[in-house]
Formats: C-alpha cells, structure tokens, sequence
C-alpha cells in the first residue's frame, strides 16, 4: 500500500533520518562504550601490541567481507570463500619453493578469480542458486585439497615472511592491515563510482529491469563472484605469509564471518542494502569483540553466543517498521 | 450491523496525511462505492476500518456507539471482511484449505477432517456458480481471475455484516464479474453492508447504492447512485472542471523511422508496420492478444523467431536490450513493479540506469554529471518530491512513472520511444501530464509506439491505431473515423482457421 505525499509543502523539512542510519549510530556508540570499558578495565587492551593484534586478526574476514558485500549487493551469496582463503594459502605456501615467490602468489590469486569465475557462470549463466552452486564448490575445493596435501606446507621466501607476513610499515601498521585499508576506498570507489558497480547494485533489487536498461547482467553478476573470488584468494595468501603455514583445513567457516559482517553494516541478503563503510565497519565490530572476550578470558564458546546475539541484534535494528 | 459511521477519520504517517477527514455513513444492506485517485486515501480508509491501522483523529461508530477497531482479528471478529486488490492466497495449499484457513474442520482427536472440508469447500463454491472447480487442488492451479473469486469466497463464507471490495474486478473476467454482482446482491438482501472501491465508473454507478468521493483525503463529495453522473464523479475526484485531457493531434510526419516486416515471436504471428518520425501509432487487443510480446520481441525482451527490424535505415537483428538501445529504442514496459524499477532503489539510481554511458570515461562514471543531467530531467517532469534520493517504493504511481519516462528520455539517440500501458496506476493529473509529454516528443519527430487498455486513451492520442488479435495484426484505423465500438469487435472476433 503506497501512501501519496498529499501537496503538503515540506521543502523546509530535512527528511527524517533512516532507521538504517540510526542502527550505524547506535552500533558506533555501542563500539565506543566498548572500548572505554574495555580500556579501563583491562590496561592491555590500548596496548601498541594488542591493536596490533587486532588489526592482524582483522585482515582475513576483511577481505572476505569485501568480496562478501559486492556478492551480496548482486542478490548472491559465496559460500566457497573459506576454501578459497585454505586453497589460495595453500599455493602461495607451497610453490614459492619451485618460483619466484611474486609468481607463486599471482598464480594463487588467480586461482580465487578461476573459482569466482566458474561460480559466476553457474550462476549468472546456467541460472542456479547462488547458495547451492557455492555450497558445492566450499565442498568440492576442500575435498580436492585433501587431497593435494594432508600435511601442513611451509613458506620459506623471505619476503613472503618477513615483508608481507610480519612486517610494519614506520614499525606500527602490519604490512596485511595496510593492504586491507587499501582495499576498502577501491571496493568503495567500484561500486559507486564505476558503470559496473552501480550495475551491480541495481541488479541486486531488480535484474530484469537492469536488463532491460541494456545491461550485461550475466557479466556484471560474474563479476561481482570473480572479485569475491580474488579477495577470498588474496585473504587466503595474507594468512599463509602471517602464519608462515599452510593447511588444508584452514578458513573453515569463515564464510559465516563474512556474512556477518556485511549484514551487521546494513547488508541485506539478497540485495538492496548496506554500504562499503556499513561493511568496514561491521569488520571492526566483529574484531574488536573477538579480542575484548579474549582478554577477558571468556571462553571460545560463549565468544560464539554472543557474535551470534550481536548478528541478531544488528538484524532487529535495521528491521524494516511495519508498514 | 444497522449502521457504520466514519466520523470526520484522519490519518496521518509522519508529516504525510494519508487522510484528513474523511465522514460519511453507511446502512444495513447498503452498497457504498468509494470513489478516488490513487493517493486520495482510500486504501488508508480501508485498513482502518479492517484493524490494520488506528485513525488519528476522529473515529468510528457502529450503530450509534463509538467503537475501536483495534486490529485485524478485532475486526474480524466484529464481522468485517476485506478482499484486497493483491492475492493472498497461498498458492500451493488446497482451494478448500485456502478457504477454511484458520477454521479447518477437525475431528475428536484433532485431525483435519478432510471429508468435511472438501464437502463444505464444494458448497461454498456451488453457492458461488462456480460448481465446476476442485477444491482439493491446490489454488494456484487456477488463472488469476479465478483465485480473486477464491478470495472473495473466503470473504463472505461466514456472512460478513461489513464487506470491503478493493478493486474486486480488476482481473476478473465478465462471467466472474457478472457472478460477483449476483453474490453482492444476494449479500445486500441479507443486509450486509458493502464498501465498493473501484476505478471502473460503468460498474460503479450499476452495482452501489450510494457514491462516495473522496480527494486528497476528504470526502468531498456524496450522492445516491441515480443522482450521480460519469462526469460529476470524475469532476469531484480532480476537483477541476474537465478540460481538454488529450492535447491537439499535430499530423506532421516525417520519412518511416522503423519499419518492422513479418516479426514472429512466441504468440506474435507475422507482424508488419511502419513508424514514421512524429507517428504515434497505437496498438489496440485484448489481453493476451499479443501487443506486448510484439514490443518485447522488437526490444530484444525476449528471442525473436524471425522477421526484420530496421531503425533509420539500420536493421536491428538478433537483439537485446542493449543493442536495441543502441539502435535507438527505448522501452517502457507493462509492469513497472516487475521489470521497470528497482524499487528499493532511488529516484538517481533508477533514472539513471540507461544512461551512463553518456557520463562515463571508460568504466568510471562521473556521479556529479549524473546527478545533475537527473536533476534536470526529472525537474522538467516535474517529479514530487524533487528529490534524488527519494526511495522509489515510497513514491505514488504517477511519479513512479516519471521516473522511468525521465530514464528512457536520458538514453543517448532516442528515435522510438516504446509505451507499455504508460498510465497504467497513474493518477489522472499525470495522465494529462505524460499525454502532453507524448505529444511533445512526437512534435520533436520521435517516433511512439502506444499500447494502452484504455480504448479513450488510444483513440485521443494516436495518430494512426492497429488492433491485434490472436498475435496478429487485423485492422488498421484512424482514430477520428472510428469508436470503441468497432475496435472491440475487431479485437475480440475469433478468427476462423485458415482455410
């Protein structure tokens, strides 16, 4: 039922603020709390070494977020992304022995844009579910790498070590963080400010009318699973060059984080809300959550209970009001 | 139920007023037709006589007592029953469990008795006249006119004492129609009270007793049905004397701008015509005749399966959207809630959807140039609220409306613009708006393609008008020497097969 705006002038009247914007307040002031109490109780948590930490930790669902959020905006979901991070780590860890390191992980990333890519034309071109196609993948990707190696692979090279993994640029910022950072004002910039970013958008509310619009929405819906797939692979490198090691059974779940994340900065499933900043900032809720329950010893599982009342407490305040 | 009263009701949702004082009452065995433009607030006025909203200010007597009608089971309770214009129907339960929803008969231990229900289901569709429908199948199996009357049977099962018909005939087809008014009559006698909102005139002034109109959420207007007129409703839903609705015809045609040769396409069978520039050439038919499939399949919406498509002398084959697009076609579709907006979207982001080409350097759109070029255009169509961020589901039809006109106007090289049902939900001062606008752009020498149900429409605005039938093109006509008379029969004659 569509309500007329009946000719009342309110030209003056600035328009109410959205409910969405009232939950990213009130989910930055809840943050803010967070810290100060954190902050006076636990004189660890300000610490040069606990941020630090933090921000390290924040890399990884990061990436997976970003790629998350532009799936997400197309209508989709990538439920492959945790394998990619294990298949991705996998071949940057293991053929820096064989190649030149820079070889070694264009040849891992590209394998998330070869994953994105055969998730894409599942979806967008022989037309399945976004959910099953990518749960499939998850499966078939973990299964393969099972196969490929059951033991742990080392890195050796040691500017994958040293310089990406562990290094700090003016000896604060973690290398990772950096290119997390980076990442954010270009995926910001793509989906506002490029043809195939706003397509995309439209596409996750209505796709048949973006076609009609002469739109390529076949190409532009693979596309948004290709960039999922290259930040999910570029996740999955970071971590090897953090943690020097890569296993096969690495980024289990992480998807869910992922998930989390854009959905606690707006995201809607199935398209038609959230914003980049929505999404960074869900990134950051989620990490320092995580670190907080950590330094005050709460154990792992009752870490879980609370994410999970937090995903739903974001979900009830962007809740649509009744109409 | 004796009497219902609505005592000077408003509604307001924010600083919108939905409804400002809407007054008038209605008696046992009354039938009370509600008349109004979308947006005059008759669908508000519905939902808070069935619970669904509160009224702000004033409020509502039943036979002389001032009562709350505080939520829908509340109203139902009270014996008030509503069919809206949207199926609610669930599509893949039973047409008997549709109908007994929530009263399923039960035996002792608490298992649905499906005997009963399917006898019962039977019966009420027997006192509908539709003996022939299964109500063990599931709803969905039967065409939308006919699940409308699933509705209405579900309605008016137990003998409602205050019934409310939202645009009931909207899908239904004359028999179903004919079967409604039969059951009102029959409800009517047994003193139910009915508010019949309808856009439909004709079947206004035949089927109620009493016509109320109301206009920007007043009722402004109020007289026994054999008082009122067509013009008299139509004058008190503008609130101005009708003038000329349709602007002058100007015949000032240039050389063929498309020229279409033996286009087929699923239920389109060998389709010829020629457009010239400054033409605007309507398309007549029944639904289903096939005129919007021959624009789809012109558009490249869906697969040809054969003829020729040539635009300014350049053929246009084997299309899609975009290479229609780029040969000049710009495409206003049937249903502007399915295929033409995103309506979670904004006014920007919709209006801008076929243009971006035009302010983009490589893949990099130029978002200030956008808003600007939006701006200008949706100023020109004098979109309410004037506002680009404005969300598009918030927005009444005829603005709606004029956002995908303002999108298809931006794209770059229009030379035929395609017109799908263009004031199709649309309040009549943006009709008269978007005539105007038709009849601008053809004097700039685009060519028009104009499909329209409303046989008025067509005949005031065409210059030339094909009627299709059977997804063929069977007559051709000047709108000046013919009426909806002739139309129809050629529209609706069945074709004898081929001989």
């Amino acid at each position: 039922m569509t309500e007329q705006t009946l000719s009342q002038p309110q030209k003056e009247q600035r328009p109410p603020m959205s409910r969405a914007a009232k939950a990213n307040i009130l989910f930055g002031v809840g943050v803010v709390v967070l810290i100060i109490v954190t902050a006076l109780m636990q004189e660890v948590f300000l610490t040069e070494r606990n941020m630090v930490n933090v921000a390290r930790q924040m890399v990884t669902t990061g990436l997976l977020s970003i790629g998350m959020y532009v799936v997400i905006r197309s209508g989709g979901i990538d439920l492959s992304v945790g394998s990619t991070v294990a298949f991705a780590g996998l071949l940057a860890a293991g053929l820096q022995e064989t190649m030149p390191v820079g070889a070694a992980i264009a040849i891992a990333l590209s394998v998330g844009v070869v994953v994105g890519l055969i998730n894409g034309v599942l979806i967008a071109y022989m037309r399945l579910q976004p959910f099953i196609v990518t749960l499939a993948m998850m499966g078939a990707v973990r299964g393969a790498l099972f196969i490929y190696s059951e033991t742990p692979t080392y890195a050796t090279d040691k500017f994958f070590l040293k310089t990406l993994g562990a290094g700090k640029i003016f000896g604060v910022v973690p290398v990772t963080f950096a290119i997390f950072l980076a990442c954010i004002p270009v995926v910001w910039f793509f989906m506002n400010h490029t043809r195939s970013g706003r397509s995309i958008m439209a596409i996750g509310m209505n796709p048949e009318t973006v076609r009609l619009a002469g739109v390529n929405v076949r190409a532009q819906t693979t596309l948004a699973y290709v960039i999922c797939g290259f930040f999910a692979a570029l996740a999955g490198v970071l971590l090897a060059a953090r943690l020097g090691i890569s296993q096969p059974s690495v980024g289990v779940a992480y998807e869910l984080d992922a998930i989390a994340a854009v959905v606690i900065g707006g995201g809607i499933l199935g398209g038609g809300g959230g914003t980049v900043g929505g999404m960074f900032g869900g990134v950051i809720a989620l990490a320092l959550i995580d670190n907080v329950l950590n330094l005050f010893n709460v154990q792992s599982y009752y870490q879980q209970i609370v994410k999970g009342v937090i995903i739903l407490i974001a979900v009830l305040l962007r809740r649509k009001p009744d109409s | 139920m004796q009497q219902i009263s609505l005592i000077k009701v408003a509604k307001s949702f924010g600083a919108t007023l939905a409804l400002r004082e809407a007054s008038f009452t209605a008696y046992r065995g009354e039938v009370v037709a509600i008349c109004g433009e979308n947006g005059a607030g008759k669908s508000t006025l519905m939902s808070i006589l069935a619970g669904s909203r509160m009224p702000t200010l004033g409020h509502i007597e039943i036979n002389g007592k001032t009562v709350l009608i505080t939520s829908p089971h509340d109203a139902f309770d009270r014996g008030i029953r509503t069919v809206y214009q949207e199926l609610s129907l669930l599509p893949d339960l039973s047409v008997a469990e549709n109908l007994f929803l929530g009263e399923l008969p039960v035996n002792g231990w608490g298992r649905i008795d499906w005997a009963t229900l399917w006898a019962d289901a039977g019966t009420e569709m027997v006192a509908l006249g539709m003996p022939e429908i299964d109500v063990r199948r599931p709803a969905g199996d039967y065409p939308v006119a006919v699940q409308q009357m699933f509705e209405i049977a579900k309605a008016i099962r137990n003998k409602p004492e205050l019934l409310i018909l939202d645009e009931p005939t909207g899908v239904l087809t004359q028999r179903e129609t004919d079967l409604l008014f039969a059951k009102i009559a029959e409800l009517k006698a047994a003193g139910t009270i009915i508010f019949y909102i309808s856009h439909r005139m004709e079947e206004v002034l035949e089927i109620s007793d009493r016509v109320v109109v109301l206009k920007d959420g007043r009722s402004v207007d109020e007289a026994p049905a054999d008082m009122m007129t067509h013009d008299r409703i139509i004058q008190s839903m503008v609130g101005r004397p009708l003038e000329k609705i349709y602007p002058p015809r100007v015949r000032d045609h240039g050389p063929v701008r498309m020229s279409v040769q033996g286009l087929r396409a699923p239920g389109v069978h060998d389709v010829s015509f020629d457009l010239k520039a400054g033409e605007i050439l309507g398309f007549c038919g029944l639904v289903g005749s096939g005129r919007s499939e021959v624009m789809r399949a012109i558009f490249g919406a869906d697969p040809r399966q054969g003829g020729d498509v040539v635009i300014d002398g350049v053929p246009l084959n084997a299309p899609t959207p975009k290479r229609a697009m780029a040969a000049g076609l710009g495409f206003v579709t049937e249903e502007r809630k399915v295929d033409g907006l995103a309506l979670d979207a904004d006014v920007l982001d919709n209006a801008g959807l076929a243009s971006m080409s035009r302010i983009s350097r490589g893949p990099v759109l130029n978002r200030r140039a956008q808003r600007d070029m939006v701006f200008r255009q949706v100023q020109k169509l004098d979109l309410r609220p004037l506002e680009l961020s404005y969300i598009l589901r918030r927005m009444s039809g005829g603005n709606q409306q004029k956002v995908i006109l303002a999108k298809w106007l931006l794209m770059q090289g229009l030379k035929v613009l395609i017109l799908d049902e263009p004031t199709r939900g649309v309040d009549i001062a943006t009709k008269v708006e978007i005539y105007r606008l038709i009849a601008d752009l053809a004097a700039q020498g685009m060519g028009i393609l104009l499909i329209s149900s409303e046989m008025p429409e067509i005949l005031g605005l065409a210059h030339r008008l094909c009627v299709m039938n059977s997804g063929r093109i069977v007559a051709e006509m000047v709108p000046e020497e013919t009426n909806e008379h002739e139309i129809f029969v050629a529209a609706a004659t069945v074709e004898r097969p081929a001989a």
